[in-house]
């Protein structure tokens, strides 16, 4: 068989009377990996949900700082609770941008209609959902230490691990609320209404985590929530990319 | 063995079947053309045929593989649908890249950038979509949909926002991939373009096929129109 009149591509071969061939899709992951990428490009061109989440977590955190007495109420009992506030709410605005993004022209056609595993789209997405997430705590974390007057040497890295552990759970959570939601009418109101039920393990969990930390207990006594924090990821993330293989198709 | 074929295929949203028992095969080489009112459910076929849509009941079946399950059917198939399935944010360039590295293209630039120059887009491979006009969105749509070479094209209304020019190229590219061996379903409502590339004509009226027919058992465009009119009034 001749190149392919359109692409110049040598097409895949056809065996008369036997299913027709196609070209090797990508792998798993290979797949993932495209989708996140792709993600993140349209989300660093937009810079829609970015910036609104950013000048959300820092204008929280500034109006916070003067929203209370710090001779009455110390900083480290109210930082944990707020910190795990802002994430909660600044993460939503990202989740429900990752499928609204393919909503405007049916572009989740092309996902849908590709030879890939209904998974490698859930965790594409997921990928690029943390990334996002990530990227917001990197800007706030910092942010809110050094407004809050905490130690920043001791607490930034033992806090970003606890936020990575935890922007896991929200992003396996948030990415399958985001997919069933998308076409929904008043989705914006309706990710958080159902995905903030199942944020408040994950958070309570997170934060106790974090308030323990900041308050200069031994590492020991975070353990168990961390811990926690894990055994609710890997939960999270197996059961909603069960999930999503399921809703894809409907 | 037909590249496209359906078997008592029906789709039910709730009670309403938008697709009701359909039985249709299209060989290789062969262009169907299928009519039908707003509503008739020739949408709904092309989405189960795309593997985007599960059968409430019977199959649908590309390449001998049956819908929805079939990865490898998937990647048979192309799709040109009523939205142009792109990332405005993303240029022509970038969306091609997308769908030929999700198809496993080899040497996926270079297929991306063959497919813009089949539809005359080439020069605007590093415009963002979202700065380009709806028919040059449309020639990228085109172009996009046969990036990974499928075998089996679904069309729908792809002549929309197409110019003369557009309108042309589109209908000799289709007709080279039907002269290749593809097999086309075209969902149009400009009947006289349908029937130049059909092979075969179909019409559809509240889910089901009410008429199949060869195109040469047509006749002329003007006769077409009036049976066809009457089959969707009736």
């Amino acid at each position: 068989m001749s190149a392919d009149l359109v692409t110049g591509v040598e097409p895949p071969a056809t065996t008369e009377g036997q299913a027709v061939e196609a070209f090797e899709p990508p792998a798993f992951l290979a797949a993932a990996l495209l989708i996140a990428r792709k993600d993140l490009v349209v989300e660093l061109r937009t810079r829609t949900a970015l910036l609104a989440a950013l000048a959300l977590s820092v204008l929280a955190i500034v109006i916070f700082n003067f929203a209370w007495d710090p001779t009455a109420v110390a900083a480290i009992d109210l930082a944990p609770g707020l910190l795990w506030v802002i994430f909660t709410f600044s993460g939503l605005l990202g989740l429900h941008r990752a499928f609204g993004v393919e909503q405007t022209d049916r572009a989740m056609d092309v996902l849908l209609g590709a030879p890939i595993p209904r998974g490698a789209i859930y965790t594409g997405k997921a990928l690029g959902n943390l990334a996002f997430v990530l990227l917001v705590q990197a800007v706030s974390i910092p942010a809110a230490l050094v407004v809050y007057n905490l130690e920043f040497a001791r607490i930034i890295l033992p806090l970003a691990g606890i936020a990575v552990l935890a922007a896991i759970g929200l992003v396996a959570v948030g990415t399958l609320f985001g997919a069933m939601t998308t076409s929904a009418r008043a989705s914006e109101l309706l990710l958080p209404v159902l995905a903030l039920p199942f944020f408040v393990p994950i958070v309570m969990t997170a934060a106790q985590a974090t308030a323990r930390l900041m308050a200069g207990r031994p590492a020991i006594e975070s353990l168990g929530w961390l811990k926690l924090l894990a055994a609710y990821d890997l939960v999270f993330a197996v059961a909603c990319a069960f999930a999503y293989n399921i809703i894809a198709d409907e | 063995m037909p590249l496209v074929e359906a078997v008592a295929l029906t789709r039910a949203f709730g009670v309403r079947r938008a697709v009701d028992k359909v039985d249709l095969a299209i060989e290789s080489g062969e262009c169907l053309a299928l009519f039908g009112p707003n509503g008739a459910g020739k949408t709904t076929l092309l989405r189960l045929f795309a593997g985007l849509l599960r059968p409430t009941s019977g199959e649908a079946r590309v390449g001998g593989v049956t819908l929805p399950g079939g990865a490898r059917a998937r990647a048979t198939v192309g799709l040109i649908s009523h939205q142009t399935m792109l990332y405005p944010a993303l240029t022509a360039l970038e969306n091609l890249l997308f769908a030929a590295r999700l198809h496993g293209v080899p040497d996926a630039r270079d297929a991306a950038l063959a497919a813009l120059e089949r539809v005359s887009m080439a020069d605007r491979a590093e415009t963002l979509v979202r700065d380009l006009s709806r028919g040059m969105q449309q020639r990228v749509t085109v172009a996009r949909a046969l990036v990974h070479r499928p075998r089996v094209l679904l069309l729908d209304e792809p002549f929309t926002g197409l110019d003369d020019a557009g309108s042309t190229t589109l209908a000799a590219t289709l007709t080279e991939l039907a002269e290749e061996g593809a097999a086309l379903l075209l969902v149009t409502h400009d009947v006289r373009e349908g029937l130049a590339l059909a092979t075969q004509v179909a019409v559809m009226r509240r889910g089901a096929i009410v008429l199949r027919e060869p195109r040469l058992a047509s006749g002329e465009p003007d006769g077409f129109v009036q049976r066809y009119r009457a089959l969707v009034a009736s």
